[in-house]
């Protein structure tokens, strides 16, 4: 805290708000320097729940590691995964073939569109209204039904493998996945009536906490936060993987940066996953869902790779260093609300301390995403 | 396109050795070797042409030197062995009147690499942290490696956060791990670790 704190003719306070803090979603911490409502100063405290997953990764081999990046953004736990094998995959050099590519992009947009409503619900209920989480946990329950299914798990997946899946889907599956589309589109109508259409959280939302697309780039800041600032920046179209090149769907992007447009930025894209879904289960080839010649043991060449997915948060990166033997000599996770969340103590310049809230929900940040 | 132009501004920074990369299979498209003085010169070229950080990060290449030093010694020990051969046969061939000739420069030709083997051997040149600068672009997709090498004895180089304030945490974080130090940063207090940690986990002689 500066000398602001110590100045006489400011009567501040410094309020602590977290660890344990509904709002801040996870142990999370931030120090306040406030002007009576005001706040003057904002610094997050990170590493509560650090766990040095940088270092796992180097004394693991590469397939001890596949667990693990479904533990950095639980929320969007296939999207970790699907960045993980993507990036051994290119430093190894193996392909994936087509209908185990299709599926992933289903799971991982599936798990979107449930990483989207828990968000929804979560957001407004920071903002004080109890009713829509209970609406999203009814429709998020879908979703998890169906990965559990085929991935075995509700949260924490790991069904990519190194040049594939870990099995493949049923037709109970496909029905399912067909059903929640439907029944998703009939349901968005009702979300916008409930929440977007509100008076009071529209008044707790626009024009409140701008981020210009300039301190976007200052810090980092990648999905939909960068989005809703007016940068049409998503991986997905940018810098295509995968076979997103297949699918027809658009970018969601809000010029005004405030909490409206992350928040309208999000529900857009619920709409856009499902017509990646959609298209996904009307293309979806037959054959493996396993590359034939997955060596058992992967040592990709020496040299270092990069390799990105958009996550529900953002650009999701691995930089994987290979010195030639089966386990990492480096692995950098990349995650993004590392950089979001790192924008916090500008953004939170100057606001009320009841919009701080609505700021925080509009980021969108997963706890243990940001402190690895 | 981008590439090519970022290539080209980055060329101008001194000491700097810039290539191209295979995109398709490394994951990104310019990789940048600079001297630690420069980065900041380097990333204020990168801010005026609308990149954006990633992120930053260490690699420690403890025990390179040695395997280097190891790998020049292994293939001098070669060339000599392939010289004496050479000699040998050269000896064996010319069995008349340039026997004596032919075998009288083999030794003078072998015996400078022992000298240099012999030079090199006792101080091995120290092993160095890299550090590892992720830039990318919104609008055209170009991935920069920046890669600076600082000494293991003194990870020392300057800080970029007045020109990206996002990589202040990434250099707290780098400091956290691998023990960097970034002058001129506000604040190198431990981010990710415990406040009190004096400890550097991601190096590789680090023992829990």
């Amino acid at each position: 805290m500066s000398k602001l704190a110590a100045d006489p003719a400011y009567e501040t306070f410094v309020l602590n708000m977290g660890p344990q803090h509904p709002a801040t979603h996870g142990a999370l911490r931030v120090k306040l320097l406030m002007d009576g409502e005001y706040i003057v100063e904002a610094e997050p405290v990170l590493g509560y729940i650090h766990r040095m997953h940088e270092k796992m990764g180097e004394n693991r081999t590469y397939h001890q590691f596949l667990p693990n990046p479904s533990r950095l953004d639980y929320l969007s736990a296939m999207a970790c995964t699907h960045g993980h094998v993507a990036a051994v995959e290119r430093a190894a050099g193996l392909t994936v073939p087509e209908r185990a590519e299709y599926l992933r992009v289903i799971t991982v947009e599936l798990n979107r569109i449930s990483s989207h409503l828990l968000w929804l619900g979560a957001f407004v209920l920071d903002l004080g209204g109890f009713t829509p989480l209970l609406y999203v946990m009814d429709d998020r329950e879908q979703i998890l039904d169906l990965l559990e299914r085929v991935t075995g798990s509700r949260l924490t997946y790991c069904y990519f493998r190194f040049g594939g899946l870990y099995n493949d889907v049923d037709d109970d599956f496909v029905d399912g996945a067909r059903a929640f589309v439907k029944r998703m589109r009939d349901k968005l109508p009702m979300y916008h009536n409930l929440i977007s259409k509100n008076v009071i959280l529209r008044q707790r939302l626009a024009k409140i906490a701008p981020i210009s697309a300039e301190m976007c780039r200052k810090y980092g800041a990648t999905g939909p936060v960068a989005r809703g600032s007016g940068i049409p920046y998503d991986v997905r179209k940018h810098e295509p993987y995968s076979v997103y090149p297949e699918f027809d769907f658009d970018i969601p992007v809000y010029e005004d940066g405030d909490c409206m447009a992350r928040y309208l930025v999000r529900m857009d894209e619920i709409e856009q996953s499902l017509r990646i879904i959609e298209q996904g289960l009307d293309k979806l080839p037959d054959g493996p869902v396993m590359a034939e010649k997955v060596p058992k043991i992967i040592k990709p060449p020496k040299g270092d790779y990069y390799c990105a997915v958009e996550a529900a948060r953002g650009s999701f990166g691995i930089r994987l260093v290979s010195d030639g033997t089966n386990s990492p000599y480096r692995l950098k996770l990349r995650s993004p609300c590392f950089s979001n969340v790192s924008l916090f103590g500008e953004a939170a310049r100057g606001l009320l301390l009841a919009d701080a809230v609505a700021l925080f929900g509009s980021l969108d940040l997963v706890i243990p995403d940001i402190d690895r | 396109m981008k590439a090519a132009a970022v290539q080209k501004s980055l060329g101008g920074v001194a000491g700097a050795r810039v290539a191209a990369v295979d995109y398709a299979a490394r994951g990104f498209h310019v990789d940048v070797t600079i001297p630690s003085e420069e980065i900041t010169a380097a990333a204020q070229v990168l801010d005026q042409q609308g990149f954006f950080l990633e992120s930053i990060t260490g690699v420690d290449w403890l025990g390179e030197q040695e395997a280097l030093a190891k790998e020049a010694a292994k293939q001098a020990a070669a060339a000599q062995k392939a010289a004496e051969k050479a000699a040998a046969e050269a000896a064996e061939q010319g069995a008349g009147e340039g026997a004596a000739e032919a075998a009288a420069p083999a030794p003078a030709a072998a015996e400078p690499a022992p000298a240099a083997e012999a030079e090199e051997a006792p101080e091995p040149r120290e092993d160095s942290f890299e550090v590892v600068y992720d830039f990318n672009h919104f609008q055209e997709l170009c991935r920069v490696a920046l890669r600076v090498r600082v000494p293991r004895s003194l990870p020392q180089l300057p800080t970029i956060s007045d020109i990206y304030p996002g990589a202040n945490w990434h250099e707290r974080e780098a400091h956290d791990f691998f023990g960097l130090v970034f002058t001129g940063h506000p604040d190198l207090s431990p981010l990710l670790l415990p406040e009190d940690a004096d400890f550097h986990p991601l190096r590789k002689d680090y023992k829990p």
